[in-house]
């Protein structure tokens, strides 16, 4: 419903009949990127040492290297550099790894509109070490330090950031939904604390950068609360039908309600005949 | 099975109710000699109701009203209609400390901490849904089945009006719990109002006193949805029912089954008996239905807030229609003429949407008008013996179906793995030739069901046993149809396309000519049904 909502925000640009609003909206967010960019640029990497704790500990630079070299170098470059094939990866630091590679999005698969999730094909450890090594070239945000990560949050606080700051391409429930050309916002049932905490301040792909300004890192841990009650607590109503809304509710009460009722009926009359 | 003819016909009914000594019977008769209740029980339990499947779904649209009403009352006690602020402060975790309006909170405290409160606000809503998705299905069934004609027409705009109350319910009680997604529905609303030329504005702000969305529009929508629509409903089916009664059900034809009488079971006490069971059977699974199956979860909307809009936001089904109109309008048909915005990308899905509901309610008149047909008809048709109109059927349903497939276009995407473009592409593309395609298919296999039917009627079924005659050749064995069959597959109305011919004055006026082209076009193919003479011929032989 939400086309012809003139506040609409969701970036289905085709849908709107606007052309114009929306190339005056692009280039006001351009603009706000810019100024935000560099912003960020000079609180960012101060931002990023705090979160960036010693959470690799252990990690080993060299096997990082190693792995990088044979998995993926040949799209991002042997100095990180980038290619073609893909973006470079200086400064985007060992969250934007970790969550690449240990939601199994990197490496890259054949040519879908977007990365996608996938079964991971690194242990943990060498996550850590593929992480440690880009790190160690470049610094950038860090992998989350395990206080923001427990689930113990203000569940309410974090709802209401969720409806306000995600909603709007996760849905309410976190149940995904449909970008423009053919790229959607996964589910977010069953991502992990620290893949949520690493989403957010890395932006993957059409995601943007919520970072310690926007939402600090305690309204991160509220944000990753809610997503974990979310999944530890069944619908109160009974099944959720995925939580897709009115769509999956009106096909329900066809297939379902009306479809037994009429089956009823017409066992009802075969009976008197 | 008794047969109600329409000429005086005795009964014995309720005629030893007088000696009746027991006492409901004494209490039936202290009623009786005060209000002479017995004659209208009387007339009302010799009535006669057919039994086919297809003429219970009104009967399901009833029940769930019933329900609607019973489980709404339940929610009356403890709604409250008020979009004054206040912090939730029920027992469900994730909205502690949440601001809120009081309509927000009072729907969250019948969820969580009014006892069985959930469990009628599911039942409510479910059955909202199923009360819509039944009118339209009954209204398909009286559509296809020709049961709209001569005299039942005015009934047929009945239900058409009560559709369009049940949508005008089904949405007022959508927006009524102030949740993001009411919220979000009202503003499309508001939008839609705002794009009409002129007085758009001027209506949005009246509607919602003041600028969207103000602190009125709840308490407004609140007295429509319990106290003005339901009442209009109800007179409504009373209307719809009584006309029911005085024109009596139709009926498919069968042996014995005439334009004249009506064949079925009496109301009193066997149809009544298996009603009372069916609405047991209606009510019981919705009841499963809303204890097993959550619908509408406020808890996860949250409050509304203008700003953010969740993925996934859709309007209930059967409002589907409008919302994928709006979405299918291509980028680019806003302009502006001076200082003014002309919205045509909202005044042309309105302008379709009302043309569609337009012709849905004066259908009946304008078939009347196309066959010139003034007789009455109590024969509800097969579909297949009225090609056209059924192709129109289909036509209009494949238009309607692209609309409502628009509304869910962007879970259709997520789901089957498409862009969300190339989904409104394809829906476009349905709505604009699935129509001529759909009418065409239609008629050519209703055409084809009738020639079927016509060398059923002539030939018999082929057994599929072959048989050498003594002659050498072979023949497959027909088993004959018996009488009973034979009459169900023969016996329906061939209309003709009407002949041009000047009227009494000589004269032959555009509207006569425009009726004979239509007309033309409604039965220039046709397969006309058995004649008797056809009959015996092949039974000779
Ligand atoms: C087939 C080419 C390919 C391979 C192999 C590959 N990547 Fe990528 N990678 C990409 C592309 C393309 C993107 C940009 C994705 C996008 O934004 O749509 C990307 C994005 C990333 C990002 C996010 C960059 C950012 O801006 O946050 C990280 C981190 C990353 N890759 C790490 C890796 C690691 C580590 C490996 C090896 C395990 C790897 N990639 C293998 C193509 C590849
Ligand atoms: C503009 C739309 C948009 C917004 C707003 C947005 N996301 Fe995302 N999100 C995405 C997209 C697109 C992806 C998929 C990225 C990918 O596949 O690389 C994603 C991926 C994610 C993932 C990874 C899921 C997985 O597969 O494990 C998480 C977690 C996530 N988002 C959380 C959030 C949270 C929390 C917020 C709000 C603070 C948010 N997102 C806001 C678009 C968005
Ligand atoms: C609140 C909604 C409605 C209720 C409760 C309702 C109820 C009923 C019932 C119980 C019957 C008799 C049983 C049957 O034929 O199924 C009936 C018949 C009929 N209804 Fe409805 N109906 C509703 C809406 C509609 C609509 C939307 C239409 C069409 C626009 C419609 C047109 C008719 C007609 C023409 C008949 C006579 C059918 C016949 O004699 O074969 N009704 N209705």
């Amino acid at each position: 419903m939400v086309i012809a909502s003139p506040r609409r925000r969701r970036p289905r640009s085709t849908r709107t009949g606007r052309r114009s609003t929306l190339a005056s909206a692009a280039l006001l967010l351009i603009g706000l990127l810019a100024t935000g960019g560099a912003y960020a640029a000079f609180t960012g990497a101060a931002a990023a040492d705090s979160s960036a704790s010693a959470s690799i500990r252990g990690a080993n630079i060299t096997d990082g290297q190693k792995l990088f070299a044979a998995n993926c170098a040949t799209c991002h470059g042997m100095a990180l550099q980038g290619s073609k094939a893909g973006p470079t990866l200086i400064g985007v630091g060992a969250a934007s790894v970790d969550f690449q590679v240990g939601t199994g999005r990197m490496p890259l698969a054949a040519n879908s509109p977007q990365g996608e999730k996938k079964p991971r094909q690194f242990t943990d450890a060498q996550v850590k070490n593929l992480a440690a090594y880009v790190a160690s070239v470049s610094p950038g945000p860090g992998i989350p330090a395990g206080k923001y990560l427990t689930g113990n949050g203000n569940v309410a606080k974090g709802a209401e950031l969720f409806r306000i700051n995600c909603a709007m391409c996760h849905n309410v429930a976190g149940a995904g939904g449909a970008l423009t050309q053919g790229k959607y916002a996964p589910s977010l049932k069953g991502s992990t604390a620290a893949h949520i905490y690493e989403a957010m301040v890395t932006g993957p792909q059409n995601m943007p950068v919520f970072n310690d300004q926007n939402i600090s890192p305690e309204d991160k841990a509220n944000v990753i609360s809610y997503l974990q009650y979310l999944d530890n607590n069944a619908s109160p109503g009974g099944l959720d039908l995925g939580n897709l809304g009115p769509v999956s509710e009106g096909l329900f009460v066809w297939i379902f309600a009306l479809g037994s009722i009429v089956g009823i009926t017409v066992w009802l009359t075969a009976k008197s005949n | 099975m008794t047969i109600d003819t329409q000429g005086p016909v005795t009964t014995t009914h309720g005629q030893e109710r007088a000696e009746d000594a027991s006492v409901v019977g004494r209490m039936a008769n202290y009623l009786d000699e005060r209000t002479s209740l017995s004659g209208a029980v009387k007339f009302l339990g010799r009535k006669i109701f057919p039994d086919h499947w297809s003429f219970m779904l009104g009967e399901v649209a009833l029940y769930s009203f019933v329900v609607i009403l019973l489980s709404g009352t339940f929610l009356t006690f403890f709604f409250q209609a008020s979009m004054s602020e206040v912090q939730y402060d029920g027992s469900y975790i994730p909205m502690k400390g949440v601001e809120m309006s009081a309509a927000l909170q009072s729907t969250l405290n019948i969820s969580f901490d009014v006892r069985g409160g959930l469990l009628i606000r599911q039942v409510h809503y479910w059955a909202a849904l199923l009360f819509v998705a039944s009118i339209g299905l009954h209204m398909l069934r009286v559509f296809f089945t020709g049961a709209f004609r001569k005299p039942r027409e005015l009934n047929w705009v009945v239900g058409f009006l009560l559709f369009v109350m049940a949508m005008a319910e089904g949405f007022t009680g959508y927006s009524l719990p102030d949740d993001l997604l009411s919220g979000n529905g009202l503003r499309i609303i508001d939008g839609m109002v705002k794009g009409l030329p002129v007085v758009g504005t001027w209506i949005s702000y009246l509607l919602f006193g003041g600028e969207f969305p103000g602190t009125d529009i709840v308490g407004r929508l609140y007295t429509l949805h319990i106290l003005l629509l339901p009442a209009i409903v109800v007179a409504l089916i009373g209307i719809h029912m009584v006309l029911l009664i005085i024109n009596k059900h139709t009926q498919f034809a069968g042996p014995g089954r005439t334009n004249d009488n009506v064949v079925g079971v009496p109301i009193m006490p066997v149809f009544a008996a298996k009603a009372g069971g069916f609405f047991f059977i209606v009510f019981g699974v919705l009841m499963l239905v809303a204890a097993t199956v959550t619908i509408n979860p406020i808890w996860n909307y949250g409050p509304y807030d203008p700003s953010p809009v969740s993925a996934g936001t859709q309007p209930d089904w059967y409002i589907g229609f409008a919302d994928g109109a709006l979405r299918l309008v291509p980028p680019g048909w806003e302009f502006l003429i001076g200082p003014y915005t002309v919205s045509m990308n909202i005044i042309v899905p309105v302008l379709a949407l009302l043309v569609l509901l337009g012709a849905v309610a004066a259908y009946p008149f304008f078939e009347a008008w196309v066959t010139g047909d003034r007789r009455e008809h109590h024969i509800a048709d097969r579909p297949r013996n009225a090609p056209t109109r059924t192709a129109i059927g289909a036509a209009g349903l494949t238009f309607y179906a692209a609309l409502w497939a628009a509304a869910s276009s962007d879970i259709v995407a997520t789901h089957f793995r498409l862009s969300i473009e190339s989904v409104i592409h394809l829906c476009q593309a349905l709505l604009i030739a699935g129509p001529f395609v759909a009418f065409f298919v239609t008629k050519r296999v209703c055409l084809a069901l009738q020639k079927k039917d016509r060398e059923i009627a002539l030939h018999g079924f082929e057994s599929g046993r072959i048989v050498r005659l003594p002659g050498g050749e072979y023949i497959e064995v027909h088993q004959p149809l018996s009488e009973y069959e034979r009459w169900r597959l023969v016996s329906y109305e061939d209309y003709q396309p009407i002949m041009l011919r000047p009227d009494r004055r000589g004269r032959i006026t555009a509207g006569m000519r425009a009726r004979a082209r239509v007309s033309n076009w409604f039965f220039e193919d046709r397969i006309s049904p058995v004649s008797r003479p056809e009959l015996e011929a092949s039974q000779h032989h």
